[in-house]
C-alpha cells in the first residue's frame, strides 16, 4: 500500500493536493447534487460560460439540469451566513466544448467566500489561487485586475453603454491601436481617455505599475480601488497587474483573476469578486472565489 | 521549457511581407529566404523560430498555443473570434468585408436574402444586425460566381481592389469593416515571454 499515490494520475493528485491546501486554510467540502432547476440557469445565463445546458424533465415534471456551473449553486443555498461561509469543491460540470461544438464533463475544482468579506479574505482567496498554481507548476503567473478602476474611468467618459462594452472588449483584447482609434474618431479628448490607454498597455508587477496607476485623478473611488489593488496583491507571488482580465461587470465587481501555467494556451484559474451576482439573487452577502480547470494539465504533467 | 519564441506567418504574399518587416525590426532567419520546402525556420542566436501556416489557421495556431504569436487578417479574428491578445495594427494586407451583387441588384426586403460567402459568421452578424432575413450559402472559394449563376443574390467576401468584380460584372453593394494584418499573441504566452513579445510588438510598431 506503500505507492498508492503512485496509482494516482497527474490530475487526481492535484486534485488531492488543492483539498489539502483548502482544507488546511479552514475551508469545508461543499458537496451537491448533479441537478438543478433549470429555471436557476435560465435567469442567469450571461453568468454561464457557455449558454447551452442538458436539460432533462423529472418524474413529477419539473425541467432540471445537469449543472454547467458550481457557484450558482453555492449561492442559491447560502443563507444564514455568519462571518464568512468558507467552502471548496470539486465537481462534474457539463459544458459545450468550443472546439467539438458538442457537451462535454469538465473536472473542476474551486472555492467561494460568501459573507462578510472583508479586504483579509480578499488576500486569502488571492494567496490560495497562487498557492494552488504551484501547486501545478513552479511557472505561474496569477493576472490580477480591479474592475473598479474600469468602471470609474469608464463613467468619465462621453460614451454609450454599448460604446464601454467595446472598450471593455479591447482591453480584453489588449487592443492598444483599436482603442487609440475608437477616441480619434470620437474626438474624445480627456484624462479618462489618458487612462484607458494606460491601463490597456499596463503590465507588470504592483511595484512596476503603482506610480502609473497613481498618476491619474478620477474619482475618490478610482484612488480607493488603486489603493486596494496595490495592497492586495502586494507581496504575491508572480502576481502581475493586468487590466485584459475583464469579467462580466454585470455580475462582478471589485478584484478579478486568472491564472496560468507556462506551456498550458489557456487560464487554469479564473475568479473574482461577484457581489453583482449575489444582489441579483437577492442574497444580502458579499462574495469572492475561484475555479480551477485542470482539463489541460495532463499534457505538461506527461505520463 | 521552449524558450524560443514561436511565430506563425501567413503563407503567401502577406507573409512573405510580414517576414520582411521582422527582418527590418531587428529578427531576421536568413534561412527563411532559401528555396526549399522546409516548413520551420530557426534563428539559434535571438531564440526565435517562424513557420509558413494557412493564414486562416494562424489565429488557431496562437489560441491553441502552437505559436506565441503571429499575423493573421482581422477578418479571420472576427470571423472565428479566437481568445487571444491583437497586439497591433501593421497596416499591410489593407482590404475592407464588402457586400457585392450584379451591377443591376436592387434589395428587395419582400424575399429572403440569399448570401453566398466564405465568412459565414461575419455575413449572420451584419445581416442580423439590420433585422434582415437572409439564407446562408457557405462556399470555399470563387465567391463571385454565385450570383451570377444565380445560386446567390450577393455575396460577402473581401474586396482589395475590385478588379475581379468589376471583370465579372459585379460591384460592390457596401464595404462595412476594413481589414488589415494583425500581430495577435497567446495569452498564456505572453505572460511568460512578455520581453521578447513586447520588444516584437515595439519593434515593429516602431516602422509603421
Amino acid at each position: 500500500m506503500d505507492n498508492i499515490l503512485s496509482v494516482l494520475t497527474p490530475e487526481e493528485s492535484v486534485y488531492l493536493t488543492l483539498r489539502a491546501l483548502y482544507s488546511g486554510y479552514g475551508y469545508k467540502k461543499y458537496r451537491m447534487a448533479k441537478f438543478e432547476e433549470y429555471d436557476l440557469y435560465a435567469k442567469n445565463k450571461d453568468y454561464l460560460v457557455s449558454e447551452n445546458v442538458i436539460t432533462f424533465t423529472d418524474t413529477d415534471g419539473k425541467l432540471m439540469a445537469l449543472k454547467p456551473d458550481v457557484t450558482l449553486s453555492i449561492v442559491k443555498n447560502s443563507k444564514d451566513v455568519d462571518g464568512v461561509m468558507k467552502v471548496y469543491y470539486d465537481e462534474n460540470v457539463y459544458r459545450v466544448s468550443k472546439g467539438t461544438k458538442s457537451f462535454k464533463e469538465i473536472m473542476q475544482s474551486g472555492l467561494e467566500c460568501i459573507g462578510a468579506v472583508t479586504q483579509q479574505t480578499v488576500q486569502e482567496v488571492l494567496l490560495l489561487a497562487s498557492k494552488s498554481l504551484e501547486v501545478i507548476s513552479d511557472s505561474f503567473v496569477l493576472s490580477v485586475s480591479h474592475l473598479d478602476i474600469i468602471k470609474e474611468v469608464l463613467k468619465t467618459l462621453p460614451t454609450s453603454e454599448s460604446e464601454n462594452s467595446l472598450i471593455i472588449k479591447y482591453l480584453s483584447e489588449r487592443n492598444l491601436p483599436a482603442i487609440k482609434a475608437f477616441f480619434d474618431e470620437k474626438g474624445i479628448v480627456s484624462e479618462g481617455k489618458d487612462a484607458i490607454l494606460s491601463i490597456a498597455s499596463l503590465y507588470g508587477s504592483p511595484k512596476k505599475v503603482a506610480s502609473e496607476l497613481k498618476k491619474f485623478k478620477i474619482s475618490e473611488s478610482y484612488d480607493f480601488a488603486v489603493s486596494e489593488l496595490l495592497s492586495v496583491t502586494d507581496n504575491l507571488e508572480n502576481a502581475v497587474i493586468d487590466f485584459s482580465v475583464v469579467n462580466d461587470l454585470s455580475y462582478y465587481n471589485g478584484i478579478a483573476f486568472k491564472g496560468f501555467i507556462e506551456g498550458v494556451p489557456t487560464s487554469v484559474i479564473s475568479g473574482g469578486e461577484y457581489d453583482n451576482l449575489m444582489k441579483k439573487m437577492n442574497k444580502p452577502y458579499k462574495a469572492i472565489g475561484f475555479a480551477v480547470y485542470l482539463d489541460e494539465i495532463s499534457r505538461i504533467k506527461g505520463e | 521549457m521552449d524558450k524560443f519564441l514561436n511565430v506563425a506567418l501567413p503563407k503567401g504574399r502577406l507573409g512573405e511581407k510580414v517576414y520582411d518587416m521582422f527582418e527590418k525590426a531587428g529578427y531576421p532567419c536568413p534561412s527563411i529566404k532559401e528555396n526549399n520546402r522546409k516548413l520551420i525556420f530557426e534563428n539559434q542566436k535571438l531564440g526565435i523560430r517562424f513557420f509558413w501556416v494557412k493564414p486562416s489557421d494562424v489565429a488557431i495556431y496562437v489560441e491553441r498555443g502552437a505559436a506565441d504569436v503571429g499575423v493573421a487578417g482581422k477578418d479571420i479574428l472576427v470571423e472565428y473570434k479566437p481568445d487571444v491578445y491583437e497586439l497591433a495594427d501593421l497596416q499591410m494586407g489593407k482590404c475592407s468585408m464588402c457586400v457585392a451583387g450584379k451591377k443591376d441588384f436592387v434589395d428587395n426586403r419582400n424575399k429572403t436574402l440569399r448570401v453566398a460567402t466564405k465568412f459565414v459568421n461575419i455575413a449572420k452578424e451584419y445581416y442580423s444586425s439590420q433585422g434582415r432575413d437572409i439564407d446562408i450559402i457557405a462556399l470555399n472559394g470563387s465567391i463571385e460566381l454565385a450570383p451570377i449563376l444565380n445560386l446567390s443574390d450577393v455575396i460577402v467576401d473581401i474586396v482589395e481592389t475590385g478588379t475581379t468584380l468589376k471583370e465579372n460584372d459585379l460591384e460592390v453593394v457596401e464595404r462595412f469593416l476594413p481589414i488589415s494584418a494583425r500581430l495577435i499573441a497567446n495569452k498564456s504566452s505572453f505572460k511568460f515571454k512578455t520581453e521578447i513579445i513586447e520588444d516584437v510588438r515595439k519593434k515593429l510598431t516602431d516602422l509603421l
